[in-house]
């Protein structure tokens, strides 16, 4: 590597740190208060792999949600291509007497196929992201449902739960996929001619069109790659409970989207970063963690978690309006 | 002239839009080493026809011949690798990315879609560079000026390795010193063999810039004409269709009150202590370069700005304006300088645009509003200021740009206010439909209404204004009344040469 090569890497760095400092510090901060308060569990290697596992499937659908949303969409049906994915992989192995390889595959290339569907519609129709994605939640949640008669579907079968139990030295199987995901859609949306066309279809289609950009095709594999990733989450948790469960995945679209605005993303498109919805992800986590740690039950994290929100893009929104 | 000297012919084109027939047989040839103006009044057809050759739209019936193949554009990158090179009339650069972002954008410079970003920076600095420009490649588009990003749309353009160039209108954001940098350059352009299509509503610069000229009016081919060969009076009647005697309607008021008065407005960093004053029937001009702070001026008294220190009279009384609906209940309208963003509801109907500002009428006592008046509102406007449009129903964005002018000037109109500020009333303005605005303006005028009227356009400038204020760096540097105005003398206290008659 070049000396040049290396500052740029520097910036790099230094530019990511400037750009989330706000999230950063409330991350840090909800660290340290939790330190003092747990006496010290927050921070055990158990503990810290546990929140990481344990945010690694909303991780993996706020990426996919991320795209969506730079360009000037959303993607509602996450949660129920996942909860799709994951009934078909174990029932696929149970009553059809596919190889756990050719479930698993079968299931993620048919989740694939309905984020390809939901791609579709948006590009070639002029429905609204909202509107056919939301249609897609209902159709997918109602497909597991049926075919899983509304049962969950047990698979005790070791080479598919270790899709979701493994480990990799001491790191768990679904943070290694996550992290993989994570390198691969930072890379994807920052070095790639892909990358920067998501920006441009959601900063001004206009400009994009008459620039000779497919934005078309562009919308079409961002919804794509939502539908894979929720498809392959969906298999992954199913693997890990060893069971197809039809309802998993209630409303982790709204995870997804709370992280990825967490992170800085905006809404109406064009403006959005991989790394910064990663922290946008932890801050969730963390804070559910935490509260699970101090006893708290599950509804009041959901009022911690409206409450961070509404902080944390307010407190985005002066940072630009000084700018 | 020989055959193989034709770049592009375009034959019998033909192109319809729901209630409007846009292009009704329109012929059109370009050769190597030629600029060739379009010219035709708003609406004419001229950037349909353009967006016929770039793939935007496909023409229902013609032919289209790039130098001896012919073949209908099907799409933007189709149009591109015919050697087609368009900077559209409407600012195409998305804000959020970066100059150098912007310039490849479609075609990004990559290795197995991993785009090399030293390569963009460095070959967009060069673009840059021969416009005369020396901005870093990294600046985001939304952080330039209109004027700075129309200039990179040319760059844009140009990087792209065209033979022929398609600028729609590129100069009506730009003032006299990038507009002489874009003609070099167009002169450059036109030595190496490239043809260039050029679309302006400024006459002056047709003459100097262009060989030859075709005109369009109401979707029909009128003529091609060469330009060496005619006059700006034959050019206008073919394009009008009529003779237009005169394009400037001033009658001479008396001025009556004090409608207006503005004392030590501040609002850093473009406002700097700024005091002037508006009489009733006053056209009252704002000159000065980009950026000396004129429209900020009027976001002041208008209240888009509230943050401003400073005192606003209205009929001699102090107002406290810190809200569009403030400056409304006194009394003053804004056209703003950027229709489209800040004037128009684009998506929505003329009609529904027309009575935005007049909705509280509309629905006084009545709940549900009032369809006859609001129909009536909108006829009448649609008739006064002759807005070209099929029905009150079509979509403000399928106007033509001095239509849509037109409905934005109307709407505020509709408040009847006793101040009206204009922000480049004309920008992008046929001469008819100009020619048509400016009688509005006496007509307001002699009706008493107080007029200011910001404006880039020296001729506009000297020709209707009463008075003209020079604004340089934030301040109000001089107050020439009439029978002293002159182009030099505004240049020189635009650029800072010295105060002349300041409060
Ligand atoms: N997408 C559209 N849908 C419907 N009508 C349209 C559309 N685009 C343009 N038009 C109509 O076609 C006609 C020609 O418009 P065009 O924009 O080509 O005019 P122009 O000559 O470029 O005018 P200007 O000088 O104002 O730019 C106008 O009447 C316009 O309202
Ligand atoms: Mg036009």
């Amino acid at each position: 590597m070049s000396p040049e090569n290396n500052i740029k890497a520097q910036n790099g760095i230094v530019r990511y740190l400037k750009d989330n400092m706000g999230t950063l510090i409330g991350l840090f901060a909800m660290c340290v208060v939790l330190s003092f308060t747990t006496n010290g569990v927050f921070y055990s290697q158990r503990n810290l792999i546990n929140v990481l596992r344990q945010v690694s499937s909303n991780a993996c659908l706020a990426f996919g949600m991320t795209f969506a949303i730079i360009t000037g969409g959303i993607d509602l049906s996450v949660g129920s291509i996942l909860a799709l994915s994951g009934t078909l992989s174990a029932g696929l192995i149970v009553h059809s007497g596919f190889s756990v390889p050719g479930a698993v595959a079968t299931a993620i290339i048919i989740g694939t196929c309905l984020g390809l569907f939901n791609g579709f519609m948006i590009a070639k129709t002029t429905i609204p992201p909202f509107i056919v994605t939301l249609a897609m939640m209902q159709i997918a949640r109602g497909a597991a449902y049926i075919y899983s008669n509304g049962q969950p579907i047990r698979a005790m079968i070791n080479e598919y739960q270790i899709i979701g139990t493994g480990y990799l030295g001491p790191i768990p199987l679904p943070v290694i996929y996550m992290l993989v995901f994570l390198i691969a859609c930072v890379i994807l949306l920052s070095k790639t001619r892909f990358g920067r066309h998501v920006y441009a279809v959601g900063g001004n289609d206009k400009a994009a069109i008459f620039s000779g950009v497919n934005v078309a095709r562009t919308k079409m594999l961002v919804y794509t790659m939502s539908g894979f990733l929720a498809a392959f989450t969906g298999v992954v948790l199913c693997a890990r409970m060893a069971s197809g469960q039809p309802t998993a995945g209630q409303s982790f679209e709204m995870d997804a989207i709370a992280a990825t605005v967490l992170g800085g993303t905006s809404m109406s498109g064009g403006v959005g970063k991989i790394g910064s919805t990663m922290i946008g992800v932890l801050i969730i986590g963390v804070l559910n963690n935490g509260l699970n740690l101090l006893g708290l039950n599950s509804f009041w994290q959901q009022i911690a978690k409206g409450i961070v929100i509404l902080l944390a893009v307010y407190v985005d929104m002066l940072k630009k309006r000084r700018k | 002239m020989a055959e193989d000297n034709i770049l592009l012919q375009m034959k019998h084109i033909h192109k319809k839009f729901p209630g409007v027939y846009a292009l009704k047989d329109v012929n059109f040839e370009l050769r190597a080493g030629e600029v060739h103006a379009l010219l035709g009044e708003n609406g004419a057809g001229k950037s349909t026809l353009i967006k016929c050759l770039a793939g935007i739209y496909i023409p229902e019936e013609g032919e289209v011949i790039v130098k001896g193949n012919s073949h209908i554009m099907q799409n933007v990158a189709d149009s591109q690798a015919h050697g087609i090179s368009v900077i559209h009339q409407e600012l195409c650069l998305v804000p959020y990315l970066s100059i150098a972002e912007n310039m490849f954008l479609g075609r990004e410079r990559n290795v197995a879609g991993f785009i090399k970003r030293g390569q963009e920076a460095e070959e967009a600095k060069k673009m840059l560079a021969r416009l005369g420009l020396d901005f870093d490649p990294n600046t985001l588009i939304q952080d330039l000026s209109i004027a700075q990003q129309q200039m990179v749309e040319i760059a844009k353009a140009l990087s792209v390795k065209a033979d022929i160039l398609v600028m729609d209108e590129p100069t009506a954001s730009l003032t006299d010193k990038e507009t002489e940098v874009l003609f070099e350059t167009m002169r450059q352009l036109k030595a190496e063999g490239i043809g260039i299509i050029y679309i302006s509503h400024r006459m002056s610069e047709l003459f100097e810039i262009t060989d030859r000229v075709t005109i369009m009016r109401d979707g029909q081919y009128v003529g091609t004409v060469n330009t060496r060969e005619t006059t700006r009076d034959q050019l206008i009647a073919m394009m009008v269709g009529r003779e237009l005697t005169q394009l400037y309607f001033k009658d001479e008021v008396k001025p009556g009150e004090v409608v207006l008065e503005v004392k030590d407005l501040v609002s850093p960093p473009f406002v700097n202590g700024v005091s002037f004053a508006v009489r009733a029937g006053e056209i009252v001009g704002m000159s000065g370069l980009v950026g000396a702070g004129r429209s900020e001026t009027s976001h002041c008294i208008f209240g888009i700005d509230n943050r401003y220190t400073g005192e606003i009279l209205i009929d001699g009384k102090p107002v406290h304006i810190r809200s569009v609906r403030d400056a409304m209940k006194n009394g003053i309208a804004l056209v703003p300088e950027n229709r489209k963003e800040e004037g128009l509801v684009l998506i929505n109907s003329v009609g529904y645009n027309l009575t935005l500002t007049v909705l509280h009428e509309i629905f006084r006592g009545r709940p549900l509003g009032n369809p006859k008046k609001e129909n009536e509102t909108i006829a009448q406007y649609i008739h006064e200021l002759a807005i070209k449009t099929p029905t009150a129903e079509q979509l403000a964005e399928n106007l033509s740009g001095g239509n849509q002018q037109k409905i934005v000037i109307a709407k505020w109109l509709a408040t009847k206010p006793k101040l009206l500020i204009l922000d480049e009333p004309t920008r992008g303005v046929d001469v008819g439909a100009r020619a048509e605005i400016y009688g509005f303006m006496n007509e307001l005028a002699k009706q008493g209404v107080a007029i200011l009227m910001i404006s880039s356009d020296l001729p506009e400038i000297l020709n209707m204004s009463d008075r003209v204020l020079v604004m340089h760096e934030g301040k109000v540097t001089a107050n020439l009344s009439k029978n002293e105005l002159s182009q030099e003398l505004i240049m020189r206290y635009a650029t800072g040469g010295g105060t002349a008659n300041v409060a």
